[in-house]
Order: structure tokens, then C-alpha cells, then sequence
């Protein structure tokens, strides 16, 4: 049988994007699968992380940007500090994730891009992580209200969990992100897509 | 501020904590605090210091996560010409933004429009385990030690503390010693084993906890095999999953370990003869009270 495989679809200009965000040439790879065997993860994922290179040769970009397997991804480096071709695994996961939030590609993984989103908002108001809201946040998002409780009272006992948030950081981290939300928006750039994940 | 070696001349860092240590890792700060004055260390904490935006933000948009970095390197620069850094994490996150800065033009180039990008490259972003083994020297540690204390140690770096070595430019990232170094110059017996930075998940702790209890579970069971007395971090995150997630291991994966997890600079600390206090021990939810005691620590 004789398969045609067009040249558009093996590299979409997605793919050039990726390899920007990146800074990562995905040929590079020859799916050693080194990193798929040190990956403390991989038996959690939908698809082992050299196989999530494999798709972004194959031009399987859409389906990608869907794996459980990015959002999964620790970003422990391991597979990083491996690769016998200096293939910074970890930072294309990072680019794909980028890309999925700028799409507003849903997430498979809710909790862990709920959390994201919960922790950027409270750094964004109070300019440092705020505990008590960051986990009440998360357990209201997730409905599962009682989670990790037990562990606040001896927390806060043992004096490691506060009940007020700390302002200091707050006009370092605001104008962080106005400053940011600005230049992303000015000019024509190849990423100019608004973002929808902050 | 004049070391004992005479030769040396005073370290003065500009002091990021990070927000675990303001938190959940106040023992950290407390012990990185007491001892560093031992050592005279002059720590300035950076001013009016934000997050540094974590996983969260490197996960969501690469400018932000080069962002609130740079911002922080910048304000730190104005207090000295290093960074002091005790959270892994942290660490993590500021030297990559620097690398980011530096080698993608694209990133420069749009942070360049909302700060002075070259002051946040000019300052040297350290962990202060680096800054104990390079500056201070273990020498000088083995000549502060006050009482032995006799405790048999695993080493726990972690990944990101290491990893990747381009980045954060430290030692082997596969089988550090850095360490061990340390904690073997203040009288304590460290072992070599597998797991030293094999990663527990961090971050998932509260989003995929069942992933973090497996993890974390293979870590605690090959310290159990290494027969240690106690796991020695350097990271808030690493802390976090080996203390507080060993009563929920016990509880849905029905394996006891009970180990106490200190950060190295509480260990150091206790070998220098500081106040236990200060050192913010007690403070962890697995109880090391009983060890200290046997081992006649005071
Ligand atoms: S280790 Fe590198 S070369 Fe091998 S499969 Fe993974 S990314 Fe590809
Ligand atoms: S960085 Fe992500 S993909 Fe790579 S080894 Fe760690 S968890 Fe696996």
C-alpha cells in the first residue's frame, strides 16, 4: 500500500513555533527513548514523552496539544540532563503547554491546570503564595473541600501556615503582570493570539 | 565582616527566601538565618521581593516566568552583586530566566521594553549549599563544629537543585556530593544511595497527590534500605512531600516509615551547637524529637 505523506503535514508552521518557544530543533531526536526510561512519571501519562516528540515529527501537533502528558510533566529535568542529543525535552513541554493555554485548548488534566491558574491569581493579588487561599481555592475548583484539611490545624500549630496574606511583593508582581499583558498585546507577533491563561 | 581565615572577604548576599520560606518552610529561613550568622554570612534580604512565579508561571507563558525572576534579580542587584538563594526551586527558576535572557533574543528583546533586562543578567544568582561548599569551605565548618551528633544521613538533593547542570552550573547531577561534603565535615555519617535526586513530585502535591505518594514512597523506602537515622534537603518543595505526605502514605499505602526530614542547614546548625529553637526544629509533622533525644542531641 502506498501511503502519500504531505510535506504541510510533517511541518505545519505550528512546528516552527514550538521549535522557537523551545529552542529546540524536534529532528534532533532519533527516539532513543532514554528519556521516556528516566521519566518518574511516564507511568502516569497517556503517551511517554518520547513518544510526544515522535508526534511533533510526525506532524501530530493537535494531538499533542490534547496528552495528558504535557500537563503530567514535573518539570523535573531529567529527561533534559539525559538526552544523547541534547534534546531539552522539558522545554518543549513548557512550549506546549504555552501553546495549549494560547488556544485555550481544554485541558485533560483539570486539576493541574486549575491549580496553575489559582496560584498565578493569588501571586498576581498578593505579590507572594498565599496558602490558606491557594488550597481553598483549589479544593472549592475541584469540589473536594475536605482535602489535605486535617493537615491546616497542625500546620498552623506548628507555625508554618499563616491566616493573612503578606502585601510586600505585591507592587513588584502587579506591575510584573500588567507590564507583561502590555508587550504581549503591542505589535504584530507570531504568537500575538491573546492569551487566555492569565 | 571578617572571617577567621582573614584572607577571605565578607560575603554579602542579597537574600531571596522565596515564599515557602515565609510559609510552610519557616524552619528553612529560620535555620539558613542562624546559620549563616554562625558562619557570618550578610544576608540583605531583597527589597519588597515577589514570587518568582514557580511551575505555574513556566507552565503558562515563558515571559512571565523570564519575568518576575529578572524583576526580583534587578531589585536584588541594588543590595549586592550576589543573590542568595536557598529554595531549589527558586533557584531553578532564577537561573533559567537568566539563560532564557540570554540566549533567546525574543525574550530579550520584549523584556528589554519593561526593564533594565542587563541588570537582571549581572547579578550571580547562588544556592547557598554552593555558597558553603565554594566560599565557605569545609574546613571552616569542620572547625565550627560544637557536639557530634551521630546521626547516619541520606542526602536528598532532589532534581531540580542539579538539573540540568547547563543551567544551574553546580556539581554531577546524577550522584552530587556536595552535600555530603558538608554534612560529613560537621561529624555526621552520610550514605551513598540511589535516590539522591530522583524527583518527588513537588508540585503535584496537591493536584496528583496519589503520583506524589508513589513517588515519595520509593524515595523513603530505598532511605529505609540505606538504614539512615534521617533524610537531609534543600528544598522547601522536597520537604514539604517527604514530611507531610508520610502519615497519607501510611494511610493509603500502609507503609510506616516514620524518618525525619531536616534541611541540611538544621543539621549544620545542631553540629554548630546552636539553639535548637532557632533552628526551627520541631516544626516538621514527623516527630524527630525521639531521634534527637536517643542520639543525645541537645
Ligand atoms: S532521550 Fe532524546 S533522543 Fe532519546 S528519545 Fe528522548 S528526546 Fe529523543
Ligand atoms: S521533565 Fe517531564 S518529561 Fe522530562 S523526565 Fe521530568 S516529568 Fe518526565
Amino acid at each position: 500500500m502506498k501511503h502519500v505523506i504531505k510535506r504541510e503535514q510533517l511541518r505545519p508552521d505550528i512546528i516552527q513555533t514550538i521549535e522557537e518557544l523551545s529552542g529546540q530543533d524536534i529532528k534532533s531526536c532519533y527516539q532513543c527513548g532514554k528519556c521516556s526510561a528516566g521519566c518518574p512519571i511516564a507511568a502516569d501519562m497517556d503517551v511517554p514523552p518520547n513518544q510526544v516528540i515522535r508526534q511533533l515529527q510526525l506532524g501530530f501537533v493537535d494531538e499533542a496539544l490534547r496528552l495528558k502528558t504535557i500537563w503530567l510533566c514535573a518539570s523535573c529535568e531529567t529527561c533534559t540532563t539525559r538526552c544523547p542529543r541534547e534534546v531539552d525535552l522539558a522545554a518543549v513541554m513548557d512550549a506546549l503547554r504555552n501553546i495549549a493555554i494560547q488556544k485555550g485548548i481544554r485541558s485533560p488534566e483539570r486539576a493541574v491546570t486549575l491549580f496553575n491558574k489559582i496560584f498565578l491569581s493569588t501571586v498576581k493579588r498578593y505579590g507572594r503564595v498565599f496558602e490558606m487561599e491557594l488550597i481553598g481555592m483549589f479544593n472549592t475548583g475541584t469540589l473536594n473541600f475536605f482535602k489535605d484539611m486535617t493537615k491546616a490545624p497542625k500546620l498552623f500549630f506548628k507555625g508554618r501556615l499563616k491566616l493573612f496574606p503578606n502585601f510586600t511583593g505585591r507592587k513588584m508582581a502587579n506591575t510584573v503582570f500588567k507590564d507583561v499583558k502590555r508587550i504581549k498585546s503591542s505589535g504584530p507577533e507570531e504568537n500575538s493570539e491573546p492569551s487566555k491563561g492569565i | 565582616m571578617e572571617t577567621t581565615a582573614g584572607s577571605k572577604k565578607a560575603l554579602k548576599f542579597a537574600y531571596y527566601p522565596g515564599c515557602s520560606l515565609h510559609a510552610t518552610a519557616v524552619d528553612y529561613n529560620e535555620s539558613t538565618l542562624a546559620v549563616a550568622e554562625a558562619l557570618g554570612i550578610d544576608l540583605v534580604e531583597v527589597p519588597d521581593w515577589s514570587c518568582c512565579g514557580s511551575t505555574p508561571a513556566h507552565c503558562t507563558d515563558e515571559l512571565l516566568a523570564a519575568a518576575l525572576p529578572a524583576k526580583n534579580m534587578i531589585a536584588a542587584g541594588t543590595v549586592a552583586d550576589e543573590m542568595l538563594v536557598c529554595c531549589s526551586a527558586c533557584f531553578s527558576r532564577l537561573k533559567f530566566a537568566q539563560k532564557h535572557i540570554e540566549e533567546k533574543e525574543n525574550i530579550r528583546t520584549k523584556l528589554s521594553k519593561i526593564m533594565p533586562v542587563e541588570q537582571a543578567q549581572s547579578i550571580k544568582v547562588r544556592h547557598l549549599l554552593d555558597v558553603l561548599v565554594q566560599d565557605i569551605g569545609v574546613e571552616k565548618i569542620a572547625e565550627l563544629k560544637q557536639q557530634d551528633l551521630g546521626l547516619k544521613v541520606a542526602c536528598y538533593y532532589g532534581c531540580l537543585l542539579t538539573r540540568p547542570p547547563k543551567v544551574t552550573e553546580l556539581d554531577d547531577a546524577e550522584d552530587p556530593c556536595f552535600m555530603d561534603d558538608l554534612l560529613t565535615a560537621a561529624g555526621m555519617e552520610t550514605v551513598p544511595w540511589p535516590y539522591k535526586t530522583e524527583c518527588c513530585g513537588a508540585s503535584f502535591s496537591l493536584t496528583r497527590t496519589e503520583i506524589v505518594l508513589r513517588l515519595v514512597a520509593d524515595i523513603l523506602q530505598m532511605a529505609k534500605e540505606a538504614e539512615v537515622d534521617c533524610i537531609s534537603v534543600a528544598c522547601p518543595l522536597c520537604h514539604a512531600n517527604l514530611d507531610m505526605r508520610q502519615s497519607d502514605i501510611k494511610k493509603k499505602l500502609g507503609l510506616k516509615y516514620d524518618i525525619p526530614i531536616f534541611y541540611f542547614t538544621q543539621l549544620l546548625g545542631m553540629a554548630f551547637g546552636l539553639e535548637q529553637g532557632k533552628l526551627g526544629i520541631g516544626r516538621s509533622l514527623v516527630d524527630c524529637k525521639e531521634l534527637l533525644a536517643a542520639k543525645g542531641i541537645k
